[in-house]
């Protein structure tokens, strides 16, 4: 970069493109929320249309506008996916710290349940577990979060080992510093860009999972505007040639995701202190 | 009143041979005793043995008779050969100082730290510019003793006469007890009322 005198530097673009990905996620959020029943409400006269300027997305069975029904599927879907990774991201960095600073058999023991957790196909335990609470928006929760904090605790217990074993800390507690101390003032900041970076990049997966599991009918309940609800109630109708009401709402959820993953990569490339100072 | 270890032996894990075999030395309030050895003879195992980094496998670390304290502020500080590891590189350098008490102006002005580099992070600075944060720190902290395990070895030679002078002239005051480890035997001569030559003692 040297004698080049570039008008907006790498890091200034990447950080550009993440505020845009987030102001366009908050917009599509609030959009889904402040959208009225009304505007969902069903109505015979125009079902089963295809998309047109009057409906983007075309009606689905029952009469009701798929566009505002995806975009308010997709805020619920948000939702879950912000709520459940936050709880798994918390989890997450509670066991990762227990196992690093803990004795050896709270490290083996917190190890042996993140195999135990992994080794079970996560579509299979968010069923049981969401079966377990309820189903409903509690069991999705419960069964997401529970299901998604492994990689994420055993990312930060390696984080808080290799921390542990850093000169500073030592001197730190020969000056007379606490565990707890050192825990709130040496380790904590070092997490905290792993948090939200993990944070972010289990967002997509718990969206995808919510509306899979919701497809499958083991989720949120037939009356609430969620992606996967949508799509397994299209599943009756795509014989009939209503191609819209699955392909346009899967294709806004995909691009949701993938908006949400880019935003975690662009966030990660800004406060990562391997690449933040490219 | 004085540090000592006492028939010290040490090694890292089972199947090593002994690093430090029946070591003993003490150094008095006052003193300022230096360790001299080539490469790999043990020089920085011993610097952190004394001040309680690592526990001797057998043997003893004494302070006045009794055990190293093992919480609250530990009167035997060390300053290590490395000041940029020694330093959270996400706290500016204020930080760095004030965790072991509150800011003396004096020590600043003494080590000849600059106000500007208080509100700078650890890696906008020198090697030689921390080492004298690490060494403010460390007196700032009240100890009696300082171990130095090669705390001027990457410096330039105005800086390390600048930085002995004010160690040499803070412990005279204090009456604090110095180990010095280092490479240097001029350096060593310079400083210390008594030498100690690892490679023939042990």
């Amino acid at each position: 970069m040297k004698g080049q005198h570039r008008f907006i530097n790498r890091r200034t673009k990447v950080v550009i493109w993440t505020v845009i990905l987030a102001i366009v996620l908050i917009f599509v959020y609030m959009f889904g929320i402040l959208i009225p029943d009304e505007a969902v409400a069903g109505s015979f006269l125009n079902a089963k249309l295809p998309p047109s300027w009057e409906h983007f997305f075309g009606t689905d069975a029952l009469g009701r506008d798929l566009f505002m029904r995806t975009l308010k599927g997709l805020s619920v879907s948000m939702t879950v996916g912000i709520a459940a990774s936050l709880i798994g991201a918390v989890i997450a960095v509670f066991v990762g710290i227990v196992a690093a600073t803990g004795s050896q058999y709270a490290d083996a023991f917190v190890n042996w349940i993140i195999d135990l957790v992994m080794s079970v196909p996560h579509t299979i335990l968010i069923i049981l577990i969401s079966f377990a609470f309820g189903r409903g928006l509690k069991g999705l929760l419960i069964g997401i979060a529970a299901t998604h904090w492994c990689s994420l605790a055993r990312l930060i217990r390696g984080e808080v080992l290799q921390l542990r074993a850093e000169q500073y800390v030592a001197v730190s507690r020969k000056l007379g510093k606490s565990g707890g101390w050192v825990l709130m003032h040496h380790l904590l900041p070092h997490l905290v860009p792993q948090f939200f970076v993990g944070l972010i990049l289990m967002f997509p997966h718990a969206i995808l999972h919510e509306a899979s599991i919701s497809f499958l009918g083991f989720g949120l309940p037939p009356e609430q505007p969620a992606i996967g609800i949508i799509l397994s109630e299209s599943m009756r109708y795509l014989s009939t040639g209503m191609w819209w009401s699955a392909v346009l709402p899967g294709l806004v959820l995909v691009m949701i995701v993938l908006l949400v993953d880019r935003m975690g990569e662009y966030l990660r490339a800004i406060i990562d202190p391997y690449s933040a100072q490219q | 009143m004085s540090l000592e270890a006492k028939n010290i032996y040490f090694r890292y894990n089972k199947k090593q041979s002994w690093i430090l075999e029946n070591c003993t030395l003490s150094v008095e309030k006052g003193e300022c005793l230096a360790v001299f050895a080539p490469s790999g003879y043990g020089k920085t195992t011993l610097a952190m043995l004394l001040s309680g980094y690592l526990k001797p496998v057998e043997g003893q670390i004494l302070l006045e008779n009794k055990p190293l304290p093992k919480k609250g502020v530990c009167p035997v500080q060390l300053i290590c050969q490395h000041p940029e590891k020694a330093v959270n590189p996400r706290w500016r350098m204020k930080q760095v100082l004030e965790e072991s008490g509150t800011l003396h102006k004096d020590v600043l002005g003494a080590f000849g730290i600059e106000r500007a580099w208080l509100d700078r992070f650890p890696r906008e600075l020198s090697g030689g510019e921390l080492q004298r944060f690490c060494v403010a720190r460390a007196l700032m902290s009240g100890a009696d003793y300082l171990i130095c395990d090669e705390i001027s070895t990457m410096l330039d030679v105005i800086t390390q006469a600048q930085i002995w002078k004010v160690v040499l002239a803070e412990a005279a005051k204090r009456n604090m007890g110095i180990v010095a480890i280092t490479h240097n035997k001029n350096l060593a001569q310079r400083i210390a009322t008594r030498i100690i030559d690892l490679s023939h003692s042990v």
